[in-house]
């Protein structure tokens, strides 16, 4: 049978492969490096053979060392947190002010004047407009402070020094080091933070980075933990701590996210994602003055923009829903009032409430809304604020009236602190979820990434709870 | 006031450079498909930026690029499409983003593949850029961060880069948008075949490989005459690629 040329070629290339024995790999790889080396050889003069700027070389000896290396990091994390929560404070409360004061009246009295009926007008005002306006004057000033700060570190080239600090930790809880890298994506967002796992070329390796991406505390749930440290912790110290209060409980709970990935990290790679660790190169870029201006304009109009239009989309369906629950009446209590007491033995179990836990399920198309859907409900359940209706979301001009209206409610300095571990220890939104499942194909491994903060936020959140309750009361 | 060093005009981010209409992500009808590859934080992203008017997201790490960005740009009344590959090293191993920046180059078949290097890493840079040199024959060898280069005391000399490589070499800094007019013209040259390239092969190689290779793709042209890649090809087999072999078998190759 005559044989199709195709496979002579494959045959004559098979025997060539026995005549050239198997180093060809690496003969064809030192012939390139070879060639490269003439050609450079050839064309370039340089005074400074390393490469390396002697500067770039002071600062990594700094940034990276054994002594510094950390303290560095956590003093560069504080400053950048400090920065957006102070600075966020004037910029919130004027637009809160802009939008509740100014804005709403006007869209009630229109609704009034065009005779909309008050189902239609409370659906949609105090619902729909509400939530997305809450969400706008809460998250819009921190992350146009945040993400441009982050930004700049970025530009400047701080991250994979970042990495290299992390390298060891990560290696001792059998993960790759370069998921110090997805790490620090995720304190953006995670579901970019998954996708950034593709630079992780080990699969066992790469699955352990999306599965612990989750605990690197996102953006959605910045301003949670920011207006519960600030209104919770911040108050019961003297005011001139406050702000030092806020500012290191907040790290407190990045931190000990972190600790979390190692941990999980570490349990997964000892159990179902056994495997050797595997070995890499990471280079450390020069360092480079950040175009100033343009990375605060792109950093503006690409990752803020779209993270707060993202919100704004969940939001505004949310507070619709919202408004639906607690004013659809089953049996004599809104479907709102009985979900709560459903879930409020579980809820007292883990330190938190009916409402909280309410909240987040609402919540799981976005984490951003979770305060606000958790101060509506409260209110609604207590009927504290009196001339807002059922089921209405607002915002709150000084923090102290968030705290009256959560202690009315019955929070105590048990339930802020529960509420912050909860909100880093549960499940992903349901952006990274799909993320995960695209990245992952596969309903076993995404399931296990849902369900295992969530395992581990209810598990931390009795034993403080038990803890609390034994030794506090 | 700050002073600006830079000339008023190209500094500024809305500044078009030459007569390009940056098109965003309107991809459809090209005429020609140009492929941006490069090692890792060179730059790719910038230049992909400035020359489309997208803003891809780009930092300062290694790796920041996980999938291919695709946009396109007019440039003298023919329509380009650009597609950002992630940076690589080398193409000779199997990690999932070098994947997707080979089987682009060679079954992509870009008509101009633009290779971004770091002028400071000249050396290390190399290795990636004599590799696609196999695989394609037209390509424009971009000369990023010559601004850096120069703090560093590097001179490089262009023509004799240029002469090495046999393929046209523009020196750049994209971040300051430098350079970029003459690039997007050497593109053109380089897709309208004005210019012709005669891409550098590898040399250093022990005499029973050179034999092997040169037997293999002289029989590959016989059979499929007009590869320009024939020799990728026999790296590829003598290597045993499956991914190759698998594609000859169903002649999806030419």
């Amino acid at each position: 049978m005559e044989k199709e040329p195709i496979d002579k070629i494959l045959d004559l290339a098979e025997d060539l492969r026995w005549k050239i024995g198997d180093d060809f790999h690496d003969e064809l790889t030192e012939g390139i490096y070879a060639d490269a080396a003439e050609i450079v050889g050839d064309v370039t003069r340089s005074e400074n053979s390393g490469g390396r700027s002697r500067l770039d070389t002071k600062i990594d000896r700094i940034v990276t060392s054994k002594t510094w290396g950390f303290p560095i990091m956590f003093l560069i994390l504080a400053i950048v947190l400090w920065i957006t929560i102070v600075g966020a404070n004037y910029p919130s409360s004027m637009l809160s002010d802009l939008f509740l004061n100014t804005i709403r009246p006007f869209l009630k009295d229109l609704a009034v004047q065009i005779n909309m009926p008050w189902w239609l007008s409370g659906f949609l005002i105090d619902g729909v407009y509400m939530a997305v306006a809450w969400v706008i004057a809460v998250m819009l000033p921190p992350m146009a402070i945040f993400f441009p700060l982050f930004t700049l570190l970025e530009d400047f080239g701080y991250l994979p020094r970042v990495a290299f600090n992390l390298d060891y930790l990560f290696k001792k809880s059998g993960a790759h080091g370069k998921q110090a890298l997805t790490m620090s994506m995720g304190f953006g967002c995670n579901a970019a933070g998954v996708v950034a796992t593709r630079i992780i070329d080990s699969p066992r390796e790469r699955l352990i980075a999306i599965i612990t991406n989750n605990f690197s505390l996102c953006n959605g749930r910045w301003p949670t933990q920011i207006l519960i440290a600030t209104v919770f912790l911040g108050a019961v110290v003297p005011q001139y701590l406050s702000g030092i209060v806020a500012v290191s409980a907040v790290i407190g709970i990045a931190v000990l996210g972190i600790a979390f990935m190692f941990f999980s990290s570490w349990l997964l790679s000892k159990t179902v994602l056994k495997g050797e660790v595997s070995t890499f190169n990471l280079e450390l870029p020069p360092y480079r003055p950040p175009r100033f201006w343009k990375t605060i304009y792109t950093s503006i109009i690409d990752r803020t923009l779209i993270v707060l239009w993202r919100a704004i989309v969940f939001a505004a369906p949310a507070g619709a829903a919202i408004w639906l629950i607690s004013n659809i009446d089953v049996g004599g209590q809104s479907i709102a009032g009985w979900m709560i007491d459903f879930f409020d033995p579980l809820g007292f179990l883990i330190g938190l409430n009916g409402v909280i836990l309410l909240a987040y399920i609402v919540a799981i198309p976005a984490n951003e809304i979770v305060i606000p859907t958790i101060l509506m409900l409260t209110v609604m359940v207590t009927g504290v604020a009196a001339g807002e209706g059922a089921g209405v979301m607002f915002e709150l001009d000084s923090a102290n009236e968030t705290a009256e209206i959560l202690r009315a409610g019955g929070w105590t300095l048990l339930t802020a602190i529960n509420l912050m571990l909860f909100s880093l220890l549960h499940n992903p939104c349901s952006t990274t979820i799909y993320t995960i499942y695209k990245e992952t194909q596969s309903v076993k491994w995404t399931s296990i990434a849902t369900l295992l903060p969530l395992i581990l936020g209810f598990i931390v959140t009795f034993l403080v709870a038990q803890i609390w309750r034994i030794f506090i009361g | 006031m700050s002073k600006n060093t830079n000339t008023g005009c190209e500094s500024c981010p809305q500044h078009i450079p030459d007569d390009v209409k940056r098109l965003g992500v309107d991809t459809g009808d090209a005429d020609y498909v140009v492929a941006l590859a490069g090692n890792p934080n060179t730059g790719k992203s910038t230049v992909f930026n400035t020359l489309t008017g997208l803003r891809q997201h780009t930092g300062n790490w290694p790796g920041k690029t996980v999938t291919r960005a695709e946009g396109a740009f007019i440039y003298d009344k023919k329509k380009y499409k650009l597609v950002d590959l992630p940076g690589t090293y080398s193409l000779l191993s199997t990690s999932e983003d070098e994947e997707v920046a080979r089987n682009f180059i060679l079954f992509g078949k870009p008509d101009v593949t633009v290779i971004v290097v770091d002028a400071s890493r000249l050396e290390r840079n190399l290795n990636l850029v004599l590799q696609i040199l196999e695989i394609t024959d037209k390509a424009v060898l971009c000369l990023n961060l010559v601004d850096e280069a120069e703090r560093n005391k590097i001179e490089i000399d262009e023509r004799a880069l240029a002469r090495d490589l046999g393929i046209p070499v523009v020196p750049t800094s994209a971040r300051f948008r430098k350079g970029i007019p003459e690039l997007t013209k050497t593109i053109a040259e380089v897709a309208s075949g004005e210019i012709v390239c005669k891409p550098h092969r590898i040399k250093n190689m022990p005499k029973k490989i050179k034999n092997a290779v040169e037997k293999l793709s002289s029989e590959l042209r016989k059979q499929f005459p007009g590869l320009p890649n024939s020799r990728w090809i026999a790296f590829r087999l003598l290597e045993g690629d499956k991914t190759i072999i698998n594609t000859l078998k169903k002649g999806e190759l030419v």
